[in-house]
């Protein structure tokens, strides 16, 4: 595998070999906050593949969809990948699930990709190809639902000039543990945006990374997390500007509640590289939280890393906020009961991320999901 | 008619671990139409009442009543109590993120109401109403006192105020900190209200300023957690002439 310079921020520069990444001890940056104790088997490789997560592509027309073996070049578009868990995903999955949207087809319809999980107990390995060819247009929605112990890779490879937009929804059981990697990489022109939505899961670990491959690609990368008690959510994201030009915004807002017996953490990584050649970048990147209760540990690293002195704009911010008694009181004096007063402020608060969306339907579920979390919240 | 009755009222504040004594007695009654001002020296407990009255969890009421029309105020949360008709203007309004002005005056509009306003006529209401308060139409759609200026923050109370029609309004300070012009808005705000004769309005202030915008019935001074003196109008005049000492001493604690 090839190294890179920069030692804590991975690359796309990398490898389909698990064996070429060491077994992570929980000393190293990319691992230092997560719980490897409960990754069951799926980063040192021990878990047995048994693979009972479903998946069912619902596609209209102008889509293809195939399940290739690992070895098929349709599954290897993207270079290997940068992190041992990734890597295993990608060799130990029994096939690669192919999605194309041809070129210069637009979308009405979204494309539903449903993963859905037997049990958490066995593992499952996955690896989700996503082939975006010149100028079309798409909406792929990745619903994740049910019981999993799972690590999977996503790749999205946008061509010259399309628009792609690609939800990521783990609204997973309880009991799930979920290690992802879902890669873009991005052509000449294109606009893509990305939001993932994370509200169920034990352990949920994701690492979405953008790479440019030409000029003028831009990227928006929004998030949504919603960790509730005993709950770990990691979001570690990688924008990685190496050619001149390009664009990319980074929006994360995680909301946590947890108890004094079962508290909750989140961990939200922004790694952005803007390499000597990128000149030209524009970028901004952005996570706030939302601290409902006391037992509740949010971590937020913004990284920012400029190599080069003409950038068009750079810039990163991070702001955890507690909703405290005070606004509280101030609600409830206007006759808003504790519930409403939460209700209001955690919708608020999502709301510029769930607008992202644009699916209608989508958007009113995950509302009253995102409500529903708020429910048995004792006040 | 509405009325608040506040008798004996006694109410202590946990301080790092202890527990003070600020209120040591207070006996008011508020009737609808009326204007009270209560005024007193920083300090004294002029907003200990008024978050006591309003339910404020910090504050702890050891003995004493407090009902509105005959209701116990004092069995009823905070929420409740907004819903009974009670409103308080908060010296400090606290920020709320990601919660716009428009979508929290028709959330609270809905809770005091008891069923969400039509939205046509609800948004004509809300425009006047910020009209006559010369706030720019651009504000709803701000965060709840996120950024807002001194003057915006206390035109924002007096707009909800207006738009929640409360039995009983506790305004606390709502002149500190404001300019001439924001002064003006509010007192006017204020009379409006007050000249419906609907609400009972209570005016908690350090200055006698305000009043010579808000004409008040009763006043009422404020010293060490206990009103020492009550009177008309001219006893703000009297204060202004000679201030609280003159009540600070009689009423030197024990
Ligand atoms: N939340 C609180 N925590 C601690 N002390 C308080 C609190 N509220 C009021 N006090 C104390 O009670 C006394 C009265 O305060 P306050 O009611 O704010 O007076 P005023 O409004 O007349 O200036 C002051 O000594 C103040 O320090
Ligand atoms: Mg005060």
């Amino acid at each position: 595998m090839t190294q890179t310079t920069h030692e804590h921020v991975s690359s796309l520069i990398g490898s389909y070999d698990p064996d070429d990444f060491p077994v992570p001890s929980g000393r190293e940056e990319q691992w230092r906050f997560t719980p490897l104790k409960q990754l069951r088997g799926l980063v040192d490789g021990s878990a047995a593949a048994s693979n009972t997560m479903t998946i069912a592509v619902d596609a209209p027309a102008g889509v293809r969809t195939e399940q290739v073996s690992s070895s098929d070049e349709r599954a290897r578009i993207l270079p290997g990948p940068t992190d041992r868990a990734a890597a295993l995903a990608a060799s130990r999955t029994s096939n690669v699930t192919v999605v194309t949207i041809e070129q210069d087809v637009v979308l009405t319809e979204p494309v539903w990709i449903r993963c859905t999980g037997a049990n958490s107990v066995s593992a499952t390995f996955q690896h989700i190809v996503i082939d975006v060819k010149p100028l079309a247009q798409a909406v792929i929605v990745i619903d994740r639902s049910g019981s999993v112990c799972l690590s999977d890779l996503v790749d999205v490879r946008v061509a010259d000039g399309a628009q792609v937009t690609v939800v990521s929804l783990q609204d997973w059981a309880s009991d799930s543990v979920h290690l992802g990697q879902q890669r873009h990489l991005i052509g000449r022109d294109v606009s893509c945006t990305s939001v993932v939505i994370t509200l169920g899961g034990q352990v949920v670990r994701l690492v979405p990374t953008v790479v440019y491959d030409a000029p003028g690609g831009s990227a928006h990368m929004f998030g949504l997390f919603f960790a509730r008690e005993g709950q770990f959510f990691e979001h570690r994201l990688f924008v990685d500007h190496a050619v001149p030009n390009c664009t990319s915004r980074v929006t994360y807002k995680g909301a946590l509640q947890g108890t004094e017996n079962h508290p909750s953490h989140t961990v939200w990584i922004g790694d952005v590289l803007i390499r000597s050649q990128a000149v030209g970048t524009d970028t901004y990147e952005i996570n706030r939280n939302l601290v409902l209760t006391d037992h509740a540990r949010a971590d937020s690293v913004p990284n920012l890393e400029i190599e080069t002195g003409e950038v068009a704009g750079a810039g990163h911010a991070s702001a955890t906020g507690r909703f405290d008694d005070e606004q509280l009181f101030y609600l409830q004096a206007r006759g808003i009961t504790a519930e409403e007063a939460r209700r209001l402020v955690v919708r608020g608060f999502f709301h510029e991320i769930l607008q992202q969306i644009g699916i209608e339907q989508l958007q009113a579920r995950l509302v009253a999901r995102v409500e529903g979390e708020l429910e048995g919240h004792g006040v | 008619m509405a009325t608040l009755e506040v008798r004996d009222l006694h109410v202590s504040v946990d301080a790092d671990g202890q527990s003070r004594q600020i209120l040591r007695g207070v006996d008011l009654t508020v009737k609808a139409g009326q204007t009270h001002a209560i005024m007193g020296p920083n300090g004294s407990g002029k907003s200990t009442l008024a978050y006591s009255i309003a339910g404020h969890p910090k504050y702890t009421v050891d003995s004493g009543s407090i009902t509105l029309d005959g209701e116990d105020v004092l069995a009823m949360s905070v929420d409740e109590r907004a819903r009974a008709g009670m409103f308080l203007a908060m010296q400090y309004p606290v920020e709320i993120p990601g919660v716009s002005v428009s979508n929290f005056l028709r959330t609270a509009a809905t809770a005091i109401r008891g069923e969400a306003p039509k939205l046509r006529t609800w948004v004509k209401e809300v425009r006047e109403s910020m009209d006559l308060l010369s706030m720019d139409p651009a504000f709803a759609e701000r965060n709840v006192n996120e950024g807002f200026s001194g003057g915006e923050k206390k035109r924002h109370e007096i707009l909800q105020m207006e738009l929640l029609k409360p039995k009983i309004a506790l305004l606390d300070e709502i002149d500190s900190g404001l300019d001439v012009d924001a002064l003006r808005y509010v007192s006017e705000g204020v009379n409006r209200l007050a000249a419906t004769g609907e609400t009972g309005l209570l005016l908690i202030t350090h200055y006698t300023r305000i009043l010579r915008y808000i004409e008040p019935d009763f006043v009422h001074v404020f010293v060490d957690g206990v009103i020492a003196a009550s009177g008309g109008k001219d006893l703000a005049q009297e204060l202004e002439a000679s201030g609280y000492e003159k009540y600070q001493k009689l009423d030197s604690p024990a």
